[in-house]
């Protein structure tokens, strides 16, 4: 049946199981330690590169800012030449007092402008320094008659020195000289223009249009003043950072081949070891425990420590690692934002833990929930005939809604909580982006920063949320290995058979006679008591008796299954206790009720495990218990899959068992003979073939069939796990006894 | 997989059109992001630019935030809704539908396969809805969005982005084409091994009396090898994913910042900073890009998945039931059955299961059907309660055809046991008194019952008596137990007709002849159908069928069929000698 969701299992013993799983990878001690040391180590390149890169932000940035010392420069060559004594020469100003005085007879001239000249005069007193500015403030009607050397370029030119300074090419000529900043010749004409746009330049005026303003100037100074960014250097970054890349790259493929090859090879050793452990283990352990269980520790509990070992185990170090690595760099690097992005992050993992231990509950009561519902599902639907007869549905019904709704309930808000996990992640992320950035502004304005350091902490805040949330997760799947390693150990650990390497006798099985004898030793508790029997060679003993009264635990004496307390079976006069249990097997031809075919050709499913079988000597047996002929109508013959399709009856089935213990050909036999399965003509054929493989062996049938009773040498008639009786049918029947009653009660309705 | 969200109702369409409006908000906003981003960090950057600036922008940014995540949430829990509710009424509509089939619908899935779909199916489909729906959205919606706004920005950005894109793509296909068919096998191989291993442990002691011990391990190994070195190969290949991801996202970022450098360079100086802007913008959306085509990577793999599942799903939706249920709920007589010319096939069989069985019952007769096995006998009485229909003629119970019965109806006159005892968790007395009869089964009856099923000996020396629990599938009863339970079930409901399927092979001989010696006292006046494999089970029956091949070779009482029936004779000497026929004959 199918068990889609197990639940979720703790480990009782997580240390303890840890611990354990730890020492059994000791074989993969190097490998593992050169992986989780490349893991360590990428995570230690991934820490480092937002430093590298914020080098390299931090130098395209500088692509962006003005030569500052050169434009100073240029500025103060510029305003330099434009200085008053300079001016002067150039321009000459009558300000003698015959001028003055026909300035202010001049008629043409009107009231206004001649009192603010008088104004400036005056303020050309007391303030003599202030020059040329002043004079541009003269109104144009008076300062015509003011300079000397009257054009338009003048007056244009000093008119424009209260503003936007223009220089005419005329005055330009006498007024600048080329000089050389960096190797760089500044023409007259160039300091002209520059003179123009910077003169032009408002206070106000933002970092962008003061930076548009350099694109008009002319070339020479363009070249001087524009950034300087360094291809050279940011190419070497680059080339760096490339490398770390790399490297990183190659350390997390090669860390998680490594972990593969740990992991899947740990996982075959163990799923080898749960194997052979099996033929280890006494046959008590598989009848106390069922299949399912071993077969789950062999599939589902190692695939889980296996995926757990090789995702969990590298992401835990390379987490941790990170974390620490991140912690550390932060606080290198600066640690008020270091302690700001740790605070960011804090308030959002308080919540995060909160949510995560809320959607624990829920993925828990969601898994019992499903694990009720499924197998009600099972129950339904394999009793479905049950269930239809007895109007069941509405009863199934309502269970089902009932389990239904619960499953919703729980699935709803596991499903919901564990999906806020991503977006708290994110919001965490970007909230811890915007504190950094803000008090790295404040601290960048105060000049306490670069630029690239906020760059390098929106990167450590990134770094530094992620492990968190893997660290968990790591923890919670470690949490299920430990579980499923238990389980898997605990099977290793179980109490296997008894050593027999010391035993030295053994039997062959072509010399054995064939005696059996049960020797009865005074026992305490047993299955099967008191008992006590003596079987000559050839012999045929029945044992029969009602379900459950111990029958197969006879068999498991017999064939040293399981051990016998006290007293012994002896063998030709050797006690079976001094016999291996492989001698013991081969001198037992066991043929069960329970038809075990497995999964391979039908000549396979004969030969076996008896060695130096022809092909001859298969189809002679087959022949012998009739089975050739149907074979040979297989469409591949003895090379036929069997597989568990019907293609083969049940009585073909036994037949076949039949052939493999006629194969094996030991001098003695167990069969058990319920043939209820199979129809009345396959059932001649195994009576017939059963009677063959009984042939002069000392055999031991558990009876279902009235004539192989009477014909049997002993009949041992067992109820409630003890033989109480035992002789022939006459002499049974005429005790009167259990037996007496068990034969005739087949008679009676 | 379309088809299945076709069932959508009125509620889970406003649902998911909600959520993908909200998803579309979440998408603007973790797009309006980068925008503020990139004015702090120009802010930031550039000289003389105000602290309350970059707190407002820094504000905004928190704002998309957090109005994401609210997005975020109030999807998560919608979606949380829809996916667990849809698999809840999915659920539901499947396990009503298996509760409708008719056995021969059952058998043409099986109960496995059935189990399955109803169980893993669902939680596959379930997880594609919850999870992959709102990637379906999400990141075609991101992809396109972060495209265009940034399309116009650089084209050697986005040369790129779109190499970075078809890399990333590139990889992903060429693992995909390489590792997911090994991932079918992987599957196969787990399967061989789990094989391997319980052939070796049903087969324990065959293995140990050949001493096979070697020969089991070594198979074993085989498989072991097998499979491990088939994981190694896949999740080796599949190592090379996370390195060559991360590589991608961060050359792509490097990349840009250095051909941004160029750009920067070049660019007039009124330009740089918005360039710089730009730069930093780019990166992060090329990561969102990056990321969408990374999901929908992801929905692709695991599409397939529950594509095959939502498939398997509504292959049981669709299918038709055989046996429609009837509207009669009186009956004309009582306690017979009435076989007429009843001949059956398997629907699609081209063999004749059973052919032209005639018979008639009547109130109290016990009629016994014997044959070997695959000669139809169990497939007759299950013709009876309807388990399949009959292909031609008419079965009457009470002097009405059986296909016109109400089904419930029909199954309160009947008292079915069949050949495999079914338990259900719960305890002695649910699993006793279960279902619904003519009347209420009170615990006297279910006591009772026990009683003459030779089960009430048992069940008080369990723990709780009648209050005792019943594990599912009744593990923790032995098979003769169960079958006595199963017997004492159908003998609770008092019906007026009993079908017992081989229901007494896991009986010994003793208990099997005293429960039948009670149980003929108890329903006298009841009518009852035997389907037995021992003569001394069916020998007293007033009336015996003797089956072979789908045919009737032979119907009369015990002592009629050893002198009239060859196959009747045949059977009966295999089991019992000449002189105890003649012996159990005298007594």
């Amino acid at each position: 049946m199918p068990r889609p969701n197990r639940e979720v299992a703790k480990a009782k013993d997580f240390k303890g199981a840890i611990k354990r799983l730890i020492n059994e990878l000791s074989e993969f001690k190097k490998l593992t330690i050169i992986a989780l040391v490349l893991a360590a180590l990428g995570a230690i390149l991934t820490i480092v590169t937002p430093d590298i890169l914020s080098n390299l932000t931090d130098e395209i940035s500088n692509g962006l800012v003005m030569n500052k010392d050169n434009f100073e420069k240029i500025t103060k060559e510029v305003t330099n030449s434009l200085n008053e004594e300079n001016i002067s020469k150039v321009i000459k100003i009558d300000f003698s007092e015959k001028n003055i005085g026909s300035i202010m007879m001049d008629s043409d001239i009107f009231f206004e402008d001649k009192q603010s000249f008088q104004k400036i005069l005056e303020e050309m007193q007391s303030n003599p320094d202030s020059g040329m500015k002043l004079i541009a403030s003269v109104p144009e009607s008076i300062l015509s008659k003011l300079v000397v050397s009257n054009t338009k370029d003048t007056i244009k030119f000093i008119k424009s020195l209260s503003g936007n300074v223009e220089v005419p090419d005329s005055i330009a000529k006498e007024l600048f000289h080329e000089f050389e900043i960096d190797g760089v010749k500044i023409s007259v004409n160039d300091q002209k223009e520059f003179l123009k746009i910077v003169s032009r330049l408002n206070e106000n005026m933002d970092a962008t249009s003061i930076y548009a303003k350099v694109d008009e100037m002319p070339s020479s100074i363009k070249t001087l003043v524009e950034p300087y960014m360094n291809i050279d250097k940011i190419k070497n970054i680059a080339i760096v950072l490339v490398t770390i890349y790399l490297i990183s790259a190659i350390f997390t493929y090669f860390e998680s081949i490594l972990m593969c090859d740990v992991s899947n090879n740990f996982a075959r050793k163990l799923r080898g070891n749960i194997s052979s452990k099996i033929n280890k283990l006494p046959l008590k352990y598989f009848d106390k425990h069922a299949i399912g269980d071993t077969l789950s520790r062999v599939t589902n509990d190692v695939d889980i420590i296996a995926q757990s070992m090789n995702q969990s185990l590298s992401t835990l170090v390379s987490a941790i690692t990170l974390f620490v690595g991140t912690t550390i760099m932060m606080f290198v690097t600066n640690w008020v934002m270091a302690i700001t992005a740790i605070l960011a992050s804090l308030f959002g993992f308080v919540f995060m833990a909160v949510v995560l231990g809320k959607s624990q509950k829920y993925f828990v009561a969601k898994q019992k929930e499903l694990g009720a519902l499924n197998g009600h599902i099972e129950e339904v639907y394999s009793g479905l005939n049950v269930v239809k007869t007895y109007n069941g549905q509405k009863i199934s019904n309502g269970k089902f809604d009932e389990l239904n709704d619960k499953l919703y309930k729980a699935n709803w808000k596991s499903e919901f909580l564990s999906g806020l996990m991503m977006p708290m992640m994110n919001f965490i992320g970007n909230f811890g982006y915007v504190a950094v950035c803000v008090v790295g502004a404040l601290l960048a304005l105060n000049g306490h920063i670069s630029f690239g350091v906020i760059v390098a902490f929106i990167v450590y805040v990134r770094l530094f949320v992620s492990p968190l949330s893997q660290i968990a997760q790591a923890m919670t799947s470690l949490q299920s290995t430990a579980a499923a390693s238990e389980r898997v150990f605990e099977f290793l650990d179980e109490k296997e058979m008894l050593d027999e390497s010391k035993l030295t006798k053994s039997l062959d099985k072509k010399e054995v006679k064939g005696n059996i004898e049960f020797k009865y030793d005074g026992n305490e508790t047993p299955t099967i008591k008191n008992f006590s029997a003596k079987a000559k060679a050839g012999q045929k003993i029945a044992i029969v008796g009602p379900t459950g009264a111990g029958k197969t635990t006879m068999v498991n004496l017999l064939m040293k299954f399981y051990d016998i307390n006290s007293g012994e079976i002896l063998i030709d006069g050797v006690s079976t206790k001094e016999l291996t249990r492989e001698n013991v097997h081969s001198l037992f031809t066991m043929v069960l009720q329970d038809t075990w075919v497995f999964n391979g050709t039908v000549r396979d499913n004969i030969v076996y495990n008896t060695e130096n079988v022809t092909d001859k000597e298969v189809e002679n047996v087959c022949k012998t218990v009739g089975l050739d002929h149907f074979i040979k109508t297989l469409p591949d013959g003895y090379n036929t899959i069997l597989s568990d399709n019907d293609s083969v009856s049940a009585g073909q089935r036994q037949l076949l068992t039949i052939a493999r213990g006629m194969l094996q050909d030991a001098p003695f036999l167990i069969l058990d003979e319920a043939t209820s399965n199979v129809d009345t003509r396959t059932e001649e054929l195994v009576q017939k073939a059963m009677d063959k493989l009984t042939h002069g062996k000392t055999s031991f049938i558990i009876a279902h069939r009235l004539s192989t009773i009477k014909n049997a040498d002993l009949i041992l008639v067992m109820n409630n796990g003890n033989i109480i009786e035992q002789g022939n049918h006459e002499e049974l029947m005429k005790q009167k006894g259990f037996y007496a009653d068990l034969y005739n009660s087949q008679f009676k309705l | 997989m379309f088809k299945l969200l076709k069932s959508f109702r009125k509620k889970e369409w406003l649902i998911t059109i909600v959520s993908t409006c909200l998803i579309v908000m979440q998408v603007w906003l973790e797009l309006k992001m980068p925008d503020y981003m990139s004015k702090v960090t120009i802010l930031v950057q550039t000289e003389g630019s105000k602290m309350s600036d970059i707190l407002i922008n820094g504000g905004y940014m928190l704002l998309c935030a957090f109005g994401s995540l609210v997005g975020a949430v109030i999807v998560g829990y919608l979606i949380a809704i829809l996916s667990a509710g849809f698999s809840k009424k999915l659920r539901g509509k499947l396990f009503r539908k298996v509760e409708e089939m008719s056995m021969s619908d059952v058998k043409d899935f099986s109960t496995n396969s059935l189990i399955t779909r109803t169980t893993n199916d669902i939680t596959h489909v379930e997880m594609f809805v919850g999870f992959g729906l709102q990637l379906l959205i999400k990141a075609p919606v991101t992809a396109v969005w972060a495209i265009t706004k940034i399309l116009n920005k650089s084209w050697e950005w986005s040369m790129v982005t779109a190499v970075a894109v078809v890399i990333l793509l590139v990889v992903i296909g060429i693992l995909t084409i390489i590792v997911l068919p090994k991932f079918k096998i992987v599957q196969k191989l787990t399967d061989k091994l789990n094989e391997v291993t319980r052939e070796n442990l049903t087969g324990i002691r065959v293995v140990r009396a050949f001493n096979a011990e070697d020969y089991q391990e070594k198979k074993f190994k085989n498989v072991n090898d097998d499979l491990t070195n088939l994981q190694l190969f896949n999740q080796k290949s599949m190592s090379i994913m996370s390195p060559v991801m991360y590589l991608i996202m961060y050359m792509l970022t490097l990349i840009i910042y250095f051909i941004g450098a160029y750009l920067i360079k070049d660019a007039m100086m009124a330009d740089k900073i918005a360039l710089f802007g730009d730069m930093v913008v780019f990166s992060s959306y090329a990561m969102q890009i990056i990321m969408s085509f990374l999901m929908l990577a992801m929905i692709f793999m695991i599409l397939p998945r529950a594509e095959v599942s939502a498939s398997r799903i509504n292959e049981v939706l669709d299918t038709d039931i055989s046996v429609k249920d009837g509207n009669v709920e009186t009956k004309k007589e009582v306690g017979t059955i009435e076989f007429k010319n009843v001949s059956f096939k398997y629907p699609d069989a081209e063999e004749y299961v059973l052919r032209n069985i005639s018979f008639k019952a009547n109130k109290g007769d016990t009629v016994a059907f014997i044959g070997s096995t695959g000669s139809g006998k169990s497939t007759l009485v299950n013709l009876v309660v309807r388990f399949y229909d009959v292909t031609e003629g008419e079965i009457l119970v009470d002097g009405i055809n059986i296909k016109d019965y109400k089904l419930e109806y029909l199954y309160k006159l009947i008292g079915y046991v069949p050949q495999k005892a079914v338990m259900f968790n719960g305890t002695v007395n649910s699993n006793i008194a279960y279902g619904e009869a003519k009347e209420v089964i009170t615990d006297k009856a279910v006591k009772e019952a026990a009683k003459v099923a030779q089960a009430d000996d048992f069940v008080s020396k369990m723990d709780d008596g009648y209050a005792s629990h019943i594990a599912q599938g009744g593990t923790n009863v032995s098979g003769g137990q169960k079958q006595r339970l199963a017997i004492a079930r159908a003998i609770a409901k008092n019906p007026e007709i009993y079908i017992f399927d081989d229901s007494f092979s896991a009986l010994d001989y003793k208990t099997d002849a005293v429960l039948r010696k009670e149980l003929k006292k108890y329903m006298k006046d009841a009518t009852s159908l035997i389907v037995a494999q021992r003569i001394g089970t069916i020998m007293n029956a007033d009336k015996i069928i003797v089956l072979d091949n789908g045919t009737s070779v032979g119907v009369g009482t015990h002592e009629e069929l050893l002198k009239s029936c060859e196959v009747y004779k045949e059977i009966a000497l295999s089991q019992l000698s000449k002189e105890e026929l003649d012996n159990a004959k005298t007594k």
